[in-house]
Formats: structure tokens, sequence, C-alpha cells
């Protein structure tokens, strides 16, 4: 299968010919080079897929293939750092999530970004991001992974501040990069820690049983009262914190959607912020095996973090936010499946299996909301729910399918989002009924501000508007009724077949008790939206927000947690730490240098004096030497 | 006759051909023909050193000769290379090229800058490819005299006070230096001053090894920032004319890394693993100090030379950790702060000639009017803040791995420590970005001004390629400096 280089290659020359070549282009030209590339590469990954999954299992499980590794950089005679592709069960349908948004991005932002000022120079970013993330799912190896990590943060960080004049679009870029790059030196430390003990850096040789003894060996070993191992793999899942935006990580996420909204939609909702997701099943093994405790702190911060920004996300006015919060909570609910698991078998390792059927659901959805909303906000300019309302007359196609979308999220069935979710709370459920109710819980507010969303844009009180609102070109529908289409459908996937967590073919079997509640909840949540928001006239969330204002004021501030960050940035670190740092520099240790200079030069000065020139006092200090030694002489005497 | 004494004897030609050259034209043609040779040079040496280790020569030093230069005294000229020696050579005929290019405007005295420009990288040829430590150390300070007049004349800012700290500095450092090479030679009972010879009898006395070791480490240190004798390279490179300060920090700074690992660590290594330890914490303030340091300066110049006090506090870090892979990237990390360096005072010194400020808050959306440089500097950011692609990631990586190789648990906690600074790096590299790059223009008077010119593309294009290039293909570097590193590993490890 030595074809799926073409896959990482195209992208990165892509990348290269409209970087340098970019700027001699017209606009259609390089978009058309970038869109049709991709479709190539969209291509060769089902094509991929394809041919993975119906190879013939070895001892039941799909077998992982390296078709092309090579030495980049040796440290040691252990430890290298190979650049390759390893195709397994999780990478293959990464390919496919991955190239499939990407594809309908570069499609979509042939109509959306028409026209901008940096069009070749959008396009290259978009290329260089999809050569990073592709090559981030298929690493052979943990570095490797840092590599490609670093790279889609930059490719990010470049797609953020696209708009590079604009201030809160460069203080947006600069925080996601330096806050996930704070992230990304846990993962550092805790791949140095993992290699010194393990000696290696491949995924195969840690995964496969034969570094079991060596684990096994250090994993008795402790570092202030924790074993290293669950150091280096906790260290490890800051950095997935910090991707995927988990709290108090997440400060980044919602300030990225100062990006274009393509973007949003491609990097900070579908694929790169469920890179943390993917490192952690990427190591599944070795936090199953090494390191259970920590898979417990996953569970408590991802339920934590989707609780949190479920309720943020009730009371936002931005439809980007409230998209960028819901991201967020869906992201904690993937962790939690990953964190519930207690072995590695189809049975306990079910949340295995949810947690990635989630993703690839998610990333479907998810990415048709933000391409809806930004087909909303191409048609009204504005971010803002009040300059919206009522477009469901002027944008049909975008009324449906964002309505698809919603009712995915909201897990109603038979739409996608239902059958992943479900698994995912029978997964909590088996593993505490307390960490079962609030996901479901949590799921009912995920359905709540997600009808408040809907009701708010398409519904309710139409705002007044420049000029009539009109449905978006098809470059941009296109992409919305195909996305669609793969929500509708996307349930009815026998993920099973493909993925679990031991490998082994596992059918999946709806729990009705989980099932009922789950969809009772949903459907209370959305009665109640309506209730709220469908009116022109919305008493009654008005009323409530007033009763608790307390609460409503707090989390329409975001829990304070951006203040926070400020404090620490400003007043701690630039404040407290670099100024007086700095200060030390110049007054102290170098206050000293001159010192010792200046010391030098008044005592140069005062020893000056007897090179007078005057003769008188040379002949007075003369006869005084004379007269001295005479003297010396004579008591010596 | 040795290929290495071309090294010397082109500057010397260039000099000479510099002297008798009458007008700016043929100044110029000096220039670019020399600084191609010196280039084409080093390619070629590469490319034979390279051929020789593969055709199985493993001696420690290739292409050797020696010269008796002064009888009496045992002084020799001896020349020879190793893997590190190469690498430096390379990087220092890249930077004197493209230094070449970035002052092609210089208009006040032209030929006297590069009279003395040349002298200068003479010094730092001839330091890299001699292994006698009397002619390294006169080789240091024929590279150190010109800095003077160079910083003091062709400045700007404080350039008298600046030369002048920073050749006093310099030079009580050479003074223990000279002290600490003239120790190693008597204490050593050898009867040259070859380094190879010295290594060989290894028969220091331990007493003199704990007086000497300072001595040398800190002469050298002092050259390579070494804290807190550090303060010579903010106000230096803030005076400094631009392709000045490019060598200066792109290869003097290097002598010091090079000069403490060849002759400190190398001739003392019992001293080196006892007295280690106060030189790791040393140059982990370094690390961490210049980094936040560098946090609130308002001065791209100072911003950088921060940022140098941190990258080359790097340097001595993975040396004192003794293993060859931290070592190896020590190397790594001097060829890449080198070359990243270089680019960055390129680029400062464009920017002020069109801007004629360096201040970040007057600075503002210089990407809108000059595009080719701005895309030049963020990509030097981004490589600074050790983006893979780009050389500093390899040096960095290496580095943090080979130190957390080591089997001492103080030597793994400092290592953390470290690595932190590579979060403040991206604090303040993004900073500078967002404020002078981005933006939209403040000073209606910068909407004036022109992109590069063909001389500056020349000059930031071959700097960000040498960057990128050893970013994207680090193995055979990685592989030439690793073998030559060993010889010195195992004498530090042995003993």
């Amino acid at each position: 299968m030595e074809y799926t280089l073409i896959i990482l290659l195209l992208p990165a020359i892509m990348f290269l010919f409209l970087g340098l070549a970019g700027h001699k282009l017209k606009h259609k030209v390089a978009g058309l080079f970038g869109t049709i590339s991709l479709g190539l590469v969209t291509c060769l990954s089902y094509f991929t897929a394809w041919e993975y999954f119906t190879s013939p299992r070895v001892n039941g499980v799909f077998e992982k293939i390296i078709p092309f590794n090579f030495e980049w950089l040796s440290f040691s005679e252990a430890l290298h750092v190979d650049i390759g592709i390893l195709l397994d069960p999780i990478s293959v349908m990464m390919l496919i999530v991955i190239s499939t948004v990407s594809l309908m991005v570069h499609i979509y932002s042939l109509g959306y970004m028409h026209g901008e000022k940096g069009f070749q120079r959008y396009y290259a970013f978009l290329s260089l991001f999809t050569f990073s993330m592709l090559g981030l799912v298929v690493a052979t190896n943990i570095f490797q992974t840092y590599i490609f990590w670093e790279l889609v943060g930059v490719s990010s960080y470049l797609l953020i501040g696209f708009y590079y004049t604009k201030p809160s679009a460069i203080a947006a870029s600069k925080k996601a990069f330096i806050v996930t790059r704070f992230a990304d030196l846990g993962f550092l430390i805790g791949i140095l820690v993992l290699s010194f003990y393990s000696q290696t850096f491949s995924f195969v040789e840690l995964m496969n049983g034969s570094s079991d003894a060596i684990l096994t060996g250090a994993a008795t070993q402790t570092f202030l009262g924790i074993g290293v191992l669950s150091w280096a793999l906790g260290l490890m899942f800051i950095g997935a914190a910090g991707k995927s935006a988990m709290f108090p990580l997440h400060i980044w996420l919602p300030d990225a959607m100062e990006g274009p909204t393509p973007v949003s939609a491609l990097i900070h909702a579908a694929t790169m912020v469920v890179a943390g997701v993917y490192l952690v099943a990427r190591m599944f093994y070795l936090y199953i095996g090494f390191a259970p405790g920590v898979l417990e702190i996953i569970a408590i911060v991802g339920a934590f973090t989707s609780l949190f920004s479920a309720i943020i996300a009730c009371v936002q006015t931005d439809i980007k936010r409230v998209l960028a919060f819901s991201t967020i909570s869906q992201i904690g609910f993937m962790m939690v499946a990953l964190g519930v698991c207690t072995g590695m078998d189809s049975h306990e390792g079910l949340g295995y299996m949810a947690s990635m059927f989630h993703l690839f659901t998610h990333a479907m959805f998810k990415a048709l909301l933000f391409l809806g909303a930004g087909s909303i906000i191409h048609a009204v300019h504005s971010n803002e729910m009040k300059d919206m309302g009522g477009l469901r007359k002027f944008m049909p196609i975008t009324h449906i399918t964002f309505l698809i979308a919603c009712l995915a999220i909201a897990g109603i069935p038979p739409f996608s989002g239902f059958f992943s979710k479900d698994e995912i709370l029978a997964a909590a459920f088996k593993f505490n009924p307390a960490m079962g109710w609030t996901m479901t819980v949590i799921a009912g507010l995920t359905a709540f501000y997600m009808f408040r969303l809907y009701f708010n844009i398409f519904w309710g009180k139409e705002a007044k508007h420049h000029h009539t609102p009109h449905e978006s070109p098809l470059t941009i529908t296109i992409p919305l009724i195909i996305l669609a289409i793969v929500t509708i459908f996307g349930g009815f996937i026998p993920f099973g077949h493909f993925i679990t967590s031991d490998g082994l073919l596992y059918n999946i079997h709806l729990d009705p008790q989980v099932a009922i509640t789950s969809v009772v909840v949903a459907v209370l949540s959305i009665a109640i939206a309506t209730i709220f928001y469908k009116n022109k006239e919305q008493k009654i969330p008005a009323m409530l927000g007033e009763k608790l204002s307390g609460l409503h004021k707090a989390a329409t501030k975001k829990f304070y947690i951006d203040e926070v960050y400020q404090f620490i940035t400003h007043r701690i670190i630039f404040a407290c730490i670099s100024t007086p740092i700095a200060w030390f520099d110049r007054h102290i240790v170098d206050g000293f240098m001159n010192l010792m200079a200046s010391s030098t030069q008044s005592l140069s000065y005062s020893i000056r004096k007897f090179q007078s020139g005057h003769v008188q006092q040379y002949a007075f200090v003369f006869l005084l030497g004379i007269i001295f030694i005479i003297g010396l002489i004579l008591l010596v005497i | 006759m040795n290929l290495l004494l071309l090294f010397v004897l082109i500057p010397i030609l260039m000099i000479f051909c510099l002297w008798i050259s009458r007008n700016i034209n043929q100044v110029r043609g000096v220039m670019v023909a020399g600084s191609t040779a010196l280039l084409i040079l080093s390619g070629v040496l590469t490319y034979l050193y390279l051929g020789a280790r593969a055709d199985g020569d493993t001696a420690e030093m290739l292409f050797r000769s020696d010269w008796t230069w002064y009888s009496s005294l045992n002084i020799k000229l001896s020349l020879g290379v190793d893997g590190i020696s190469v690498a430096m050579l390379l990087l220092s005929s890249v930077i004197v090229f493209t230094g070449t290019f970035a002052s092609w405007k210089l208009k006040d005295q032209t030929k006297d800058f590069f009279l003395w420009f040349c002298l200068l990288s003479l010094g730092v040829f001839g330091f890299f490819i001699t292994i006698d430590l009397f002619t390294m150390f006169m080789f240091y300070e024929i590279a150190l005299i010109p800095m003077y007049l160079l910083i003091g004349h062709w400045g700007s800012g404080r350039k008298e006070y600046s030369a002048m700290k920073l050749t006093l500095m310099l030079m009580g450092a050479s003074a223990l230096l000279l002290a600490g090479i003239l120790g190693i030679y008597f204490s050593s009972g050898a009867t040259t001053m070859n380094i190879l010879e010295i290594a060989q009898l290894h028969n220091i006395p331990m007493n003199a090894q704990l007086l000497f070791f300072p001595l040398t480490f800190v002469g050298f240190g002092v050259l390579g920032a070494l804290f807190p004798f550090h303060t010579w390279s903010p106000d230096g490179h803030a005076s400094a004319p631009t392709a000045v300060s490019m060598l200066h920090a792109g290869v003097l700074m290097k002598l010091g890394g090079y000069g403490c690992f060849r002759i400190a660590m190398y001739l003392m290594p019992e001293a080196a693993n006892e007295l280690g330890w106060i030189f790791l914490i040393l140059t982990t303030i370094s690390v961490v100090y210049g980094a936040y340091s560098a946090i609130v300066q308002t001065d791209l110049k100072y911003i950088n030379a921060y940022s140098s006090v941190s990258h080359c506090g790097l340097v001595l870090f993975a040396i004192l950790m003794t293993n060859q892979t931290a070592t190896t990237g020590a190397v790594i990390q001097m060829l890449s702060h080198g070359l990243m360096t270089a680019l960055f005072f390129a680029l400062i010194g464009m920017i002020y000639g069109r801007t004629h400020t360096r201040d970040i808050r007057e600075l503002a959306g210089l990407m809108k009017v000059m595009p080719f440089l701005s895309v030049c500097y963020v990509i030097a950011g981004l490589a600074n803040l050790g983006l893979p692609g780009f050389s500093g990631f390899v040096a960095e990586m290496t580095i943090f791995v080979g130190s957390f190789e080591h089997v001492d648990l103080f030597h793994r906690v400092i290592t953390i420590i470290a690595t932190s600074s590579i979060v403040i790096t991206a604090v303040y590299i993004l900073r500078l970005v967002g404020r002078s790059i981005y933006g939209e223009v403040k000073n209606p008077e910068f909407l004036k001004l022109k992109d590069a010119t063909w001389d500056e593309r020349v000059s930031v294009i071959v700097l960000v390629i040498s960057i990128a290039a050893l970013g994207i293909l680090p193995l055979w570097m990685n592989n030439m400096i690793g073998d030559s590193v060993l010889p010195i590993v195992n004498t530090l490890v042995s003993r």
C-alpha cells in the first residue's frame, strides 16, 4: 500500500507550490489547484480504507501495516525518530474523516472566501494543515506525532490570524498558539519520561507486548510518590487536553473563532481539536495497562469540561461561540468515553469504540453546523443572534441541513449523533451511574442550547437587514448537502466491525433503557427550547435570566477563566517575573560590570595625580623618598 | 599544501585585494568573489571529509599537517578538522557570504569596513582549522580586535560605550583563557601545544585541573554568553552594524561553545565531571533567564540578543551533559542558532534601514508594506521557537532527549526546567510578530517604504534555505557530528 505516501506528499507539495508561486496565480486557479489535489487525496484515502478493511483479519484483528518508514533523525541506538505511515483501524478512520471534511471545506471556501485578499495564501495554509493533520494520524512513533502535532498547531495559528490586520485575530492566534504550546510542553516531557524508561518511540513496539516487561518494571518506580509511567502518560494527557480544549486549557478555542468560518469548521471543530482524543486512543493500550488512574482523571476532566462548557453555551449570543463551546462539550464526551474504560476487551472497552464513533459522527455534523453558520454569516454579515431571526424563508437549504445537524447533535434517532452518544452513555452508566446521569443531563443541555440557537437563527423576530438575505451559492450549499447526507446515514455504519478496543469484531446493540432515557431527555429539552425561543417575544428566558442573574452573568463571562489567565500572564509573568528579571539584568548584573569599569577608572584618576608634569612636585616627592629611605637605613643600622 | 590553509589564505588575499581596490564596485567584486570562494571551499571540504569518513578513515582529525612556527616554545601551526569543525566552517562561510550581501549598500568607508570584516573572518576561520592551543588563541584574538573598530566606528546608538564594554569583557575573558591555556600546557608535560597530544597524554594533575578548568571554561563561556558574563551581548549587538552582528552572534559566539568543549572539557575531563554541576546551574539560569528577559524588551535587537543568551546557554548546557546525543545536539544548536540569529540580524538591519526605528511599539503593519521581509521575519521567528521543519527543532529535541537520557536525577530535573524555555520563547516571538509585523500601519511614513532589493533577497533566501535544509534533512549532519563528538565524550565518560 505504498501509494498512501502520495496522501501525505500531495498536500505538502501543494503547500510549497501555492506558498511560493501562489501570488502569481489567479484566485480561481489557486483554489482549483488546492481543491483538485485534495480531491485526489480523498479518493486515495477512501481507496486505502476500502483496501484496508477488506483485507483478511489475522486472529480476528486487522493487521497494523507500515507501508513506508524512514529514519529521519537518530538520537541513539534505540531512540530514533522515524517518519512513516502506520495504518491501523483508527488511523484509517481518521484519514477518512480528515480528507472528507477537508475536501468539503476546500470546495466551500471557493465560494465563501471569494474575492478575499490573500486567497492563495489561504489555500496554501489549508494544504499545510491537511498535510500536518494527516501526518499526525498516520505517525508510526510518538515523536512523529509530536512533530506533526506542532505543525498542526502552527497551521492553526496561521489560519486563525489569517486576517492579520485585525487586532482581535492577532490576539486570538497568539493565545491559541501559546496555550497549546504550554500544553505541548507537558506532551514533550511525557515523551522524554516515557522514552527514558521504554527506550523506544515506536508505537508498534510499545503496543505489541514486546515492551511490556520493561514497562512493568518501570511501573514499579515512583517519583514524588506517583508511578513514573503515570507521570509520563499524565503529562501526555496535558498535551492532549491543550489541543482538545479541556478545562482549564480550553480558553483558546472560543477565541479561535476569529479565523475564517471554514477554518473553524475544519480545524476547530472536526479535526485538530480531536487530536487529543486521538492521542489518548492511540496510547490506550498503555493507559489501560499501566496508568488506569490517569484514565479516571481523564474521565473526570472530560465530564467537568463537558458540563461547564454546555452551561456557557446556553447563554452565548455569538453563533460561532455557541458552536465552539458545544465543540468543547462534545470533545468532553469523547474523553469521558475513553476514561470510563476499564479493560481491553470489547465489553469493558466499549467506551473506546464509542469515543471513536462519536469522533467520526461529531466531525461530520459539527463541520456541517459550522459551514451552515458560515453560510448564515455570509448572508447577514454578522455573528450575532440578534441580527438573525426568521431566516428559514430566505435560506431553505441552509435551514434544512442545519436542522438535521441540530437533531443529530441533540441525539434524536435515526440521526448519527444518537447512535454514537448512546454508546457513550451506555459506557458511562456501566462505569458509574453518577457518571451516566451527569452525561445524560449534559446531553439534555446540548439539545437545549442547540435548539435555542436554531430558533434564534431561523425563527423568531426578523431582524432588519440592509438587503434581503439570500441562499448561498452552490459551492457553499453542495458541501452542506453532502455532509447532511453523511449525518443522516452515518449512524448506521457498523462501527464495531471496524474499530474496537481489542480489535475483535463487536456487534453494537442498543441498550433500550439508556436509549429511551436519552431520547426522552433530548425531546424534553427541545420542547423547552421551543417554548422559550420559538416565539417572537422571548419572555421566559429574559425572566429566567433576571431571576438567576448571578449565574447568568457568570456564564456569559465564561466563568471568568479568561480573566484568571489575563491575571496570570500580565500581572504575574509579565509584571512579577519578566520585568524584575530584565531590571535585575540591566542594573545588578550589568551594573556590577559597569561598577568594575568605573571603579577602575576612578582609581586611575586618583593615581593620575602623581603624573602631573610639574618638575617641582617630582623633585619634592624625590626628596621625600630619599629622606624616607635614608631614615629607614639609619633606623635599621 | 593543505586544503585547510586556503581558509586563511583566501581572507588574506581578500584583504590585499581590498587594500588595492579603488572604488566601491571593486570592493564589492572582491567581497563577492572571496566569500563565494569560501562557500564553495567549505562545501568541497564537507564533501571530501564525508568521503574520507565513508572510506573508513577513523583518525580523530583529518587533513592533518604541522609546521613548526616558533621552535623554542614548540609552537606549531597544526591544522586538522573533525565533523564539528567542518560544520562550523560551513556555518562561518554561509554567514560571511550572506553578511557581504546584507551590507551591500553600506556607504560610509566601505573599503575599510570590509577590510576589518575580512580580518574578523580570518580569525574565525583560523580558529576552527587549527588544533594547537597557542595558534587557536592567536586567531581568537585576531577575531576580537576588529570587532572594537567595527562597532565603534560603523555602529549605531551608544556605539563607543558598547564597543568598549564588549571588548573589555572579552579581553578580560581572554586573560583568563591565556592563563588557562598556559596552565594546561605546562602541567600536561606535553612537548607541543597540540590538543590531540595533550589529550593523548592525559596527565594533567587533578589540582591543576581544578584550577585551570574554571579559568578556561569561563574564558570561553564569556564569549558563549554564560550567565552572569553575558551583559556585553545585548549592548554589543544593539550597537553593531548588521553584518558584524551577524558574524558576531552567528559565528563568534560559537567560538565560546566550541572552545569550552574542545579545550576545557576535552583536556580536563576529571575537573569537568567534578565541577560540571556548577556550570550546569549557571547555564540553566542562562536558558530560562534569557528567555524571560526577552519578553519585556522593546528593541528588536535586544529581543534577539536575549534570545541568543537563552539559546547559547542551551549549547553550554548540552555539552555539560557529557553524552553523545546531547553534545551532538549542542553542535547542531550552534549551527542552527548561528543561522537563525544571522537571519534575524540581517532582517532587523533591513527593517531598521527603512523605518529608522527598532522599537516594536512604533513598528506596526510591516506585512502590508514589505511582505517579503515580513514573511521571512515570521519564518525566522517560527524557526527560533523551534518549529519542526526548521533547524531549531532538530537541535533542541536532540539536546532535550540526550540530556534526559542522563542517569542522574539532578540532570533530568534541570533538563525539564530548561525545556520550559520553549514556551517562553513562543511568548516573546509571537508578541514581537503580533506587534510589529501584523496589524495596521500606524505610521503613514511607512507606506512609502519599498520591499527587499535583490542583494537583500540573496542574503535572506540563502539563510532561510540553510535553516530549512538542516531542519528537513538533519540525519547526515547529525551523523557527521555524532561520530566526531564521540572521542571527546568517551574521554569524559570513562574518567
